[in-house]
């Protein structure tokens, strides 16, 4: 059973209030392909991937990367039961996606970087080891219906 | 691989620090004892309160040692070996560490360089933090 004190609560909710999901979702995509380059293996129909400035201009990666971070958002949502909002997804991306479960890891660790960079002093390391933990739960509930 | 562009990146992020390297080794530090507790293991001897003068010595060791890395980029392997055997046959910490490590790292620079902190230079810093790991690792068996 996981368990979030009100104050971890605080952390994710207060900074997830100021977050842009759409320009925050895009970029934390676009980094992922850019720093990450293997994971373009899942996105052949996106078009040009060929270097950082045609992924982060590419509408599709844009758009892709606004869905998962809503996605996220519904986690946000949901932080007592993280394991039931993933369940249909983590058999979506295990059965039709086959995606390695280490993506979310990456993705997820990317997504930080990108909210310190946003953020800057204000993500701090009580904020970042909350979210850590976040991601972490996250892509764990992701990959719980994989067989 | 670290190309001719990404050595650029990384030293010039490291020059946008200006001699707060002290700083960012000790929030890099600390950073990875807040989100991964279970790095402390390899700190019983040390004092672990947010501030401790062994956490910023240390940390100033660590971002020095990252800054000779950084001066011999050609030649890492060759720059890093005395802190390879170290790792290898004294301290023996988990590779997975490193990572941690590198994570944290990340975000004290993206905190401080805010917009600057380009997908290019995250992907330098990345890729040079892999291939100082990897040296670390090297002799490891």
């Amino acid at each position: 059973m996981v368990h979030w004190t009100a104050e971890e609560k605080q952390l994710i909710t207060s900074l997830w209030g100021k977050v842009n999901v759409e320009e925050c979702g895009a970029e934390a995509l676009a980094r992922l392909l850019i720093v990450y380059p293997w994971t373009q293996r899942f996105f052949d129909t996106f078009g040009n991937l060929s270097s950082p400035t045609a992924i982060v201009g590419n509408p599709k990666v844009r758009a892709h990367g606004k869905k998962v971070l809503t996605s996220f958002g519904e986690a946000i949502k949901n932080l007592d039961n993280l394991k039931g909002t993933y369940s249909k997804l983590s058999e979506l991306h295990c059965d039709k996606l086959h995606v390695d479960p280490e993506n979310f890891r990456l993705l997820g660790d990317i997504l930080i970087v990108v909210l310190a960079s946003h953020f800057t002093k204000d993500f701090t390391p009580a904020c970042q080891a909350v979210w850590q933990k976040l991601v972490g739960l996250v892509a764990h509930a992701l990959a719980r219906k994989y067989h | 691989m670290l190309t001719a562009e990404d050595k650029k990146l990384i030293q010039q992020v490291w020059g946008k620090l200006g001699g707060a390297e002290e700083d960012v080794g000790a929030e890099t530090l600390w950073r990875m004892f807040c989100s991964y507790p279970p790095t402390k293991t390899y700190f019983p001897h040390f004092d672990l309160a947010q501030g401790s003068d062994q956490i910023r010595g240390h940390g100033k060791k660590v971002v020095a040692a990252l800054g000779t890395a950084i001066k011999n980029l050609d030649n890492l392997s060759q720059a890093l070996s005395e802190l390879s055997n170290l790792h290898a046959y004294n301290l023996r910490v988990d590779p997975v560490n490193f990572k941690f490590l590198a994570q944290c790292l990340q975000v004290v620079l993206a905190t401080r360089l805010g917009k600057e902190y380009t997908p290019e230079v995250h992907s330098a810093v990345d890729k040079f933090m892999s291939a100082v790991a990897s040296v670390l690792a090297e002799k490891y068996r």
